[in-house]
């Protein structure tokens, strides 16, 4: 990339140079190519105009209390985005409680212990697993996760810690704990395999220094290793929020769609994602039709707000660009 | 001393352990997907699924016909759209981009790749199916094509920028132009990595019902051209499985495999291409 930057810049050599460039086809190949890049630029502008365009009624309407308001109601006109951004931070949240632990755990296990061949097959099907549609997580939530939630997980948690208001509540098995734990699955092959990347950055002089100093195969790892690539961990972890935040079918359809906010993490909920999912098309009237683009607009800022730092600690420490999505 | 030790020997064989089961957790939950869905939709799926039309609600029978074909037309026309644009953006940020403006390209489709699939369902719903006044495959296969574009354009531009220098000067110091080097030298040398990152961005869109829901909506029959309604493999998922009839259920399973299996398939041959292709790129 840095190679070819001096030929794209109009040559200091003058018009005759340009005219030469033009008749060998450079010039022509290169405003060819630069109209598709472009492209893109104008998705993206356009995107971020019609979300804002297309919500202007709400926003005049009802200005910021839009988001601190909990009442959504489209039958008397009354919209408030607060129940749907708790169900999606809370959601998303718990998803990386139960994600984060496994997920380190098993990119130290594949970059730190596992023979190389045992490595990259595990790596090959955690890949796989990033490739599962949203709705195929979704369909096998409703059939099996849904009821094991309701008969076995969240009885035994009532059991054991309901003097606590969060696991207190009818049980339903519909609801944002169902939902985390879904998502925990669909985040886990992104933190998975950027983290180790991350970890196998890290120069084995790391890990012997360590080990000289008498540390046991785990000190080192925790203390030595672990540290060392903390910028792509966290990365990874930025990512995978990202995507938690912004996952729309395999959450609709184990949330329960209850548009209001409970402490009880076994009470049905809503997110941003999901409301919009399941209201669009049906939406009675403009000012409902765009109380839900807005909702799009709070999810879009949300996510690329969280992606660009995601994507900071990344580069920060793996130099890839991009992180494959 | 030495208790302390024995301790911390254990501490690490435990705590490394765990690392170990953490990783046949994930794995494990890849092929409890895969069996129990196999299981389910391998009972389900037959030859009505395939052929047929869905029944009205509630009834026995009938199949998914509609969905198949609908979903060969989104994916079809947001392959023609996104594909082309997507490869050619890549060619300019890998050989011509400059630093200001490729950058900003570059940034703009990492934030495109980040948003959520159903804010783009919002983008082609207000650029497409209002205009249009009705949903439409046209307006389904855009939305895809919007994801496409960025995950074409980034893959495309990494792997031709990881074809060596060499390669380049070789070509150009045989007085080739540099649009002739890129044309019979470079993407060559890269075909493998590029066409690899266009499955992989094909099976990925392939799967997504979010962005579908309000752009191309459903359909019970088999909509012909591009103007109207119509049905796609994974909003038949959501429908069928979300609503209350056993026999839909028993069709979301079978529609639920044959999707995860096209997907997974594309997504092994993607690679496979790749580890052969290898020794070309280094």
């Amino acid at each position: 990339m840095a190679t070819t930057a001096a030929s794209s810049a109009p040559p200091s050599g003058g018009a005759q140079v340009w005219l030469k460039r033009l008749r060998s086809g450079d010039e022509v190949a290169r405003l060819i190519t630069l109209v598709f890049a472009s492209i893109i630029l104008v998705l993206t502008v356009g995107l971020v105009y019609q979300l804002w365009a297309t919500s202007s009624m709400p926003r005049h309407k009802f200005g910021f209390t839009f988001l601190t308001s909990s009442l959504w109601n489209p039958v008397t006109g009354q919209f408030g985005a607060l129940p749907f951004i708790y169900g999606t931070v809370v959601t998303s949240a718990i998803a990386l409680l139960i994600a984060v632990p496994l997920g380190v755990g098993a990119a130290i296990f594949l970059s730190e212990l596992a023979p190389p061949r045992i490595s990259s097959l595990f790596t090959f099907f955690i890949e796989l697993l990033a490739a599962v549609p949203s709705v195929i997580y979704g369909l096998l939530a409703i059939f099996t996760l849904v009821p094991l939630m309701r008969d076995y997980v969240e009885p035994f948690l009532k059991k054991t810690l309901g003097v606590v208001p969060v696991f207190g509540g009818a049980i339903y098995g519909f609801g944002y704990l169902t939902a985390a734990v879904i998502l925990a699955v669909m985040t886990l092959p992104f933190i998975i395999s950027i983290s180790r990347e991350a970890l196998l950055e890290v120069p084995t002089e790391q890990r012997e220094a360590a080990l000289a100093l008498g540390a046991t195969r785990w000190e080192s790892t925790w203390q030595a290793v672990v540290p060392y690539a903390r910028l792509g961990i966290f990365g990874s972890i930025f990512l995978a929020l990202a995507r938690a935040l912004g996952e729309t079918m395999a959450v609709t359809m184990v949330i329960g769609n209850d548009p209001s906010i409970h402490a009880s993490l076994f009470a049905p909920g809503y997110t941003i994602a999901a409301v919009i999912a399941n209201e669009f098309a049906e939406a009675s009237g403009d000012l409902h039709v765009q109380s839900l683009v807005e909702l799009g607009l709070v999810l879009f800022l949300l996510t690329i707000m969280i992606n660009a730092l995601a994507r900071l600690l990344i580069i920060a420490t793996t130099r890839r660009g991009s992180a494959q999505s | 001393m030495t208790l302390r030790n024995r301790w911390r020997k254990t501490l690490s064989y435990i705590m490394l352990s765990l690392t170990g089961v953490c990783a046949v957790v994930a794995v494990a939950i890849l092929f409890l997907i895969l069996g129990y869905l196999v299981y389910n939709g391998w009972r389900s799926v037959d030859w009505n699924f395939l052929t047929k039309l869905p029944k009205s609600p509630g009834e026995t029978g009938g199949g998914m016909a509609n969905a198949i074909v609908g979903s060969f037309q989104i994916i079809l026309l947001a392959t023609v759209i996104g594909l082309p644009i997507g490869f050619m953006a890549g060619v300019y940020l890998s050989e011509f981009g400059g630093k200001t403006f490729a950058f900003l390209v570059r940034y703009m489709a990492d934030l495109l790749n980040g948003v959520p699939s159903i804010v783009i369902g919002i983008f082609a719903y207000a650029v497409v199916v209002i205009p249009m006044h009705g949903n439409s495959a046209s307006a389904g296969g855009l939305a895809l094509a919007v994801m496409l574009i960025p995950i074409t354009a980034r893959s495309t531009e990494q792997f031709m920028s990881s074809v060596p220098q060499t390669l380049r000067e070789g070509a150009l110091a045989l007085g080739a132009s540099k649009w002739k080097t890129i044309a019979t030298v470079v993407v060559p040398a890269a075909h493998r990595g590029i066409a690899t990152g266009m499955i992989l961005g094909v099976a990925r869109i392939a799967g997504e019902a979010a962005p579908l829901l309000f752009t191309s909506g459903n359909n019970d029959y088999i909509s012909s051209g591009f103007s109207q309604p119509t049905a796609s493999l994974p909003v038949m998922i959501f429908l069928r499985a979300t609503s209350p009839y056993d026999d839909w259920h028993r069709q979301a399973w079978a529609a639920g495999m044959v999707l995860l299996l096209l997907v997974l398939f594309a997504n092994i041959a993607a690679r496979l291409i790749l580890s052969r292709g290898i020794a070309v790129q280094r």
